[in-house]
């Protein structure tokens, strides 16, 4: 039961990458935006003299609900069919579009407005809902741009980081129905002002509208979405039918532990203490909000993933995006070099586990970061993703152990030379041996080409040349100064 | 096998995972046993009161006056008015923040006496008819609720649809949203807060400040879909 | 005291002056060095690539090497956090070889923790009279925790001027096998890196990590004879701090990463 749906790379990152690298628009986007988030973030956290003690209980409480995930999935569900809610499960995103389908076909409307959902976009639901005639309106600023571009989110909070206001206006102007363009400029606020135009009529007349979650709480049977733009509050407010689909792995245990989530999320994701709007709903409340509440529980490779005692803590995340905006390889190329709906950091360790590594290119996910570090500091709920990140390679290199590779063989030929002192010595003195020609017509002890392999160090940088006399070789001769 | 089964089935055939305990190391506020320190935030403001330990469910002293002006800070940092009164001053200060409001919806249960000195047309939800999303949607058009509870460190009052507030829609399609606080509805922190609403399965709505979106290259722009402008009026005592 | 060098081995082939600059530091100090000939690699790549089955002969055989000395030391952050950090991970399931991590990896430090918090010291009685910046490299940063010890350590220099890094503590980009596997990337990531270190007017760039000093080394080497790239002043260079806290760094040395 792998995952299936827009969380599949089609291209190896290395080669996704090397497109967006040619883009210095998208650089410069990319570098200003997450330049700005990560100072407000910083400013934010630094403000909780308890915020590690909230990591510490926030990271807990996710590793409990994943530790008695059937438990409370059972709990949830009781809790929200008691509150008039109607539970549905999905297998996987096909599955899963089909049971929303399904739902908004029984309301017969063709049209729907959506608040901006991970798990919407990791199952491809709008797409699906096109194909059966139903138009899914995103109703969310940055989603709107993308989805009037024509084009893919490439950030988990920010779907448009990758455009300037510039490009934004430009968008607007060309492709936003009933726009003024004469009177559009490309202030953030005017662009603002726009949407709001745009969509007005449609929340006041949409019957059904689609969410995610950012939380489920088992206890209650309570849906929790955080948001900014009050786009969320409509859909979940004015429409006669509201679909929500969660990820099995949203569930908290208790009402009581939002007390933690409602102070790492939003101080890690946008920067701001709180966000403007939250909102918390538990099934159908008499005379207000929807009276149809429907809620469809989505496992799409989750289960697959909480089975690996390394790799589960991935399934702890929040969706903040904090890990994005200090990686400094998703700063380089954005996040359409993924291949995935969930990009970054913790794109690189979620998507691989959800759909296995030999869904599309996924197996190249694992080796886009430097394990720098960045990511697990900022996690709110301490992901060590770079654990897992080399935990998945020793994953990938395992599964392939009977298959031949030059990678493979050069690493056994150092770690046999390596574990014997004489071996070891005689390597460092050929090695040393070897270069000693190209130090001869070598500039400055670097050398600029080598042959493959090192010819994959040489095309960016110099190479340092081996010494003319190695470190044990001085320390040898020394006793006989 | 339906996909609940089978999804339960998988779960469950994962070796089992050890219990987790849970931590419980930060500030929990007054009914937590002795709540962290809290030193001076990072930008130079004040720092947050927190009161001491024990069981006083009753929450935070409500004179505290740093806690009021933390709560005032935060909000004035989203752009938030804020006005301040006393009980007596309420309905004077209420028609002072509605000088050129043609026109306002409140909730079934707003206190008769918050709007005996506005000269305009109150449109009460429920009384004859429930308010509609055109009625609320009339240019000019403000709203004026009370709250359950208000977070001072994080700026965020908080609705629970109780019968000063009334329902969602009240609150959020307006342009101008006034809401009345009481100083002893203010807490120092969100876990406190949430400790305070009556019943967690009604409708909660956080609201910090007016709309806002940071979509476009992460700068923060008041006002979207929601009310535009929110008016915070503080009554004392 | 007795300390035990692990010079590491990429300094042991590629950047010996390093090393040799250790032993000069401690020396100087009065205290006794020792080198266990039978070190080789703390076995990190092997790690860090996936390839832990390689790693364990080479983690088994760091700690029969180190086993029985009361301080090692090495001239690299990345090397001690794989001894600190991952090694308790990868010996997790030979409850033997866990015990021995657990005892060895707290003495086993980095040079400016042995000196700073162990030995006391951060005034070694060194001059340099230049400009340096300092890169804190990403183990040492966020793994080891090193905090200012490095440049506590480089302020005590005479005449030593030392500035501010911009975007210090971003990654160079180097990351080991990513280096290659992700050259664009990484590529993408050392120019900016070298733009940074060009900016400040420093002579030189000191850094605790010489695989990451080879890599911002040499994206300053390439970039040195492209008039207008911002290296085209006399040539940037990248040194271990050791070897300016050891005065063995000869100037104008021809090399990166000390003398040789």
């Amino acid at each position: 039961m792998t995952g299936t749906g827009n969380i599949v790379a089609r291209q190896p990152f290395p080669q996704a990458a090397k497109v967006r690298l040619a883009d210095p628009q998208l650089r410069s986007n990319l570098r200003r935006a997450t330049h700005t988030i990560r100072d407000k973030r910083l400013r934010v956290v630094g403000e909780l003299p308890d915020w590690e003690a909230l990591r510490v209980s926030g990271a807990a409480i996710k590793d409990d609900v994943l530790a008695r995930l059937p438990d409370l999935l059972d709990q949830f569900e009781a809790a929200a069919t008691a509150a008039g809610a109607t539970v549905h499960w999905a297998r996987d995103a096909e599955e899963a579009c089909a049971v929303v389908t399904r739902l908004v076909r029984q309301t017969g409307t063709d049209e729907v407005v959506k608040i901006k959902s991970m798990a919407t976009q990791e199952i491809g639901l709008n797409e699906a809902l096109e194909a059966a005639g139903i138009a899914a309106v995103e109703t969310d600023l940055a989603e709107l741009i993308v989805q009037l571009a024509d084009d893919q989110p490439s950030h988990i909070l920010v779907p448009a980081i990758h455009y300037n206001r510039r490009q934004i206006r430009d968008i607007f102007a060309e492709r936003m129905p009933g726009v003024d363009v004469s009177a559009l400029t490309d202030e953030p606020a005017a662009l603002a002002e726009a949407a709001r135009r745009h969509l007005r009529a449609k929340f006041l007349s949409a019957r059904v509208a689609i969410s995610g979650a950012n939380f489920a709480i088992a206890e209650t049977g309570t849906l929790v979405v955080v948001e900014s733009e009050g786009n969320g509050r409509m859909c979940l407010t004015l429409p006669e039918t509201l679909i929500s689909v969660v990820g099995i792995e949203k569930l908290l245990p208790t009402f009581g532990d939002l007390e933690v989530f409602l102070q790492l999320l939003p101080r890690s994701s946008t920067g701001e203490r709180m966000n403007p709007y939250t909102s918390m709903w538990t099934g159908v409340s008499d005379g207000d909000g929807p009276q149809q509440m429907h809620i469809v529980l989505v496992d799409n490779g989750r289960t697959e993933t909480r089975a690996d005692p390394v790799g589960r803590q991935a399934l702890r995340c929040i969706r903040c995006s904090a890990c994005l905006n200090v990686c400094p390889v998703y700063e380089r190329v954005g996040g359409h070099a993924y291949g995935s709906v969930y990009p970054g950091p913790i794109g690189a360790i979620l998507s691989p586990q959800m759909t296995g590594p030999d869904a599309g290119a996924n197996r190249t996910l694992p080796y886009a970061s430097t394990l720098c570090g960045a990511c697990f500091e900022a996690c709110p709920v301490r992901i060590d993703i770079p654990e897992v990140l080399v935990h998945l390679r020793q994953r990938g290199v395992d599964a392939h152990r009977g298959r031949p590779s030059a990678e493979r063989t050069a690493m056994g030929a150092m770690s046999w030379v390596m574990r014997d002192r004489r071996r070891y010595a005689a390597a460092l003195r050929a090695a040393r041996r070897g270069a000693a020609p190209l130090r001869l017509g070598g500039r400055r002890d670097h050398v600029r080409h080598l042959p493959w392999p090192l010819s994959g160090w040489t095309g960016t940088r110099d190479a340092p040349l081996p010494a003319a006399q190695t470190f044990r070789e001085w320390w040898a001769g020394r006793g006989r100064g | 096998m339906t996909a609940r089964e089978e999804i339960m089935r998988r779960l469950r055939a994962v070796r089992p995972i050890p219990p987790v305990t849970v931590p419980r190391g930060y500030d929990r506020g007054p009914i937590a046993a002795g709540p962290a320190p809290t030193g001076p935030a990072a930008d130079g403001n004040a720092p947050a009161t927190t009161t001491s330990g024990g069981t006083d469910a009753s929450g935070t002293d409500a004179s505290a006056p740093e806690l009021i002006e933390l709560l005032v800070d935060r909000l004035v940092d989203y752009r938030a008015t804020v006005t301040h009164c006393d009980p007596a001053g309420l309905a004077r200060a209420l028609a002072g923040l509605l000088d050129d409001v043609p026109a306002v919806a409140v909730p079934p249960g707003l206190p008769g006496g918050w709007l005996s000195a506005y000269p305009g047309t109150v449109r009460r939800d429920g009384a004859p008819r429930p308010l509609t999303v055109t009625d609320l949607d009339e240019p000019g058009l403000a709203v004026v609720t009370g709250c359950a509870v208000a977070v001072a460190e994080t700026g965020t009052l908080i609705l629970d649809t109780g019968t000063d507030q009334g329902r969602r829609l009240l609150t959020l399609v307006p342009d101008h949203h006034i809401c009345v606080v009481r100083t002893d509805q203010v807490v120092d922190r969100v876990p406190e807060a949430l400790r305070r609403l009556a019943d967690p399965t009604r409708p909660v709505t956080l609201v910090s400040g007016p709309s806002a979106t940071s979509d476009i290259e992460l700068n923060r722009v008041e006002g979207v879909h929601g009310p535009r402008r929110l008016d915070v009026l503080i009554v004392a005592g | 005291m007795r300390i035990a060098l692990f010079v590491t081995c990429v300094n042991d082939l590629v950047f010996p002056g390093t090393g040799r600059a250790v032993v000069e530091i401690l020396e100087r100090l009065g205290h006794t060095v020792e080198f266990p000939a039978e070190q080789s690699c703390c076995g990190q790549m092997h790690a860090n690539s996936g390839y832990r089955a390689e790693a364990m002969p080479l983690v088994r055989r760091f700690v029969d090497t180190f086993a029985e000395y009361e301080a090692v030391v090495a001239p690299s952050g990345s090397c001690v956090a794989m001894v600190r950090e991952s090694y308790p991970r990868l010996a997790a399931d030979d409850p033997g070889l866990a015990e021995r991590v657990a005892e060895l990896a707290p003495r086993t430090y980095e040079l400016s923790e042995l000196l700073v918090d162990v030995l006391g010291v951060t005034d070694l009685g060194a001059s340099f009279p230049h400009r340096v910046t300092y890169h804190p490299t990403c183990h040492g940063l966020r793994m080891l925790r090193l905090g200012d010890r490095p440049l506590r350590l480089l302020r005590a220099v005479r005449d030593l001027e030392l500035v501010e890094l911009p975007g210090a503590e971003e990654c160079c980009g180097f990351g080991g096998t990513f280096a290659v596997k992700n050259a664009g990337v990484s590529g993408a990531m050392l120019a900016d890196k070298c733009d940074s270190v060009c900016s400040t007017g420093a002579r030189f760039v000191a850094a605790a990590d010489n695989s990451c000093l080879a890599h911002i080394g040499g994206g300053l080497s390439r970039r040195s004879d492209r008039p207008g790239t911002g290296g085209d002043q006399p040539g940037v260079r990248a040194v271990h701090y050791a070897e300016i806290l050891a005065g063995t760094v000869r100037t104008p040395a021809s090399t990166v990463g000390g003398t040789k």
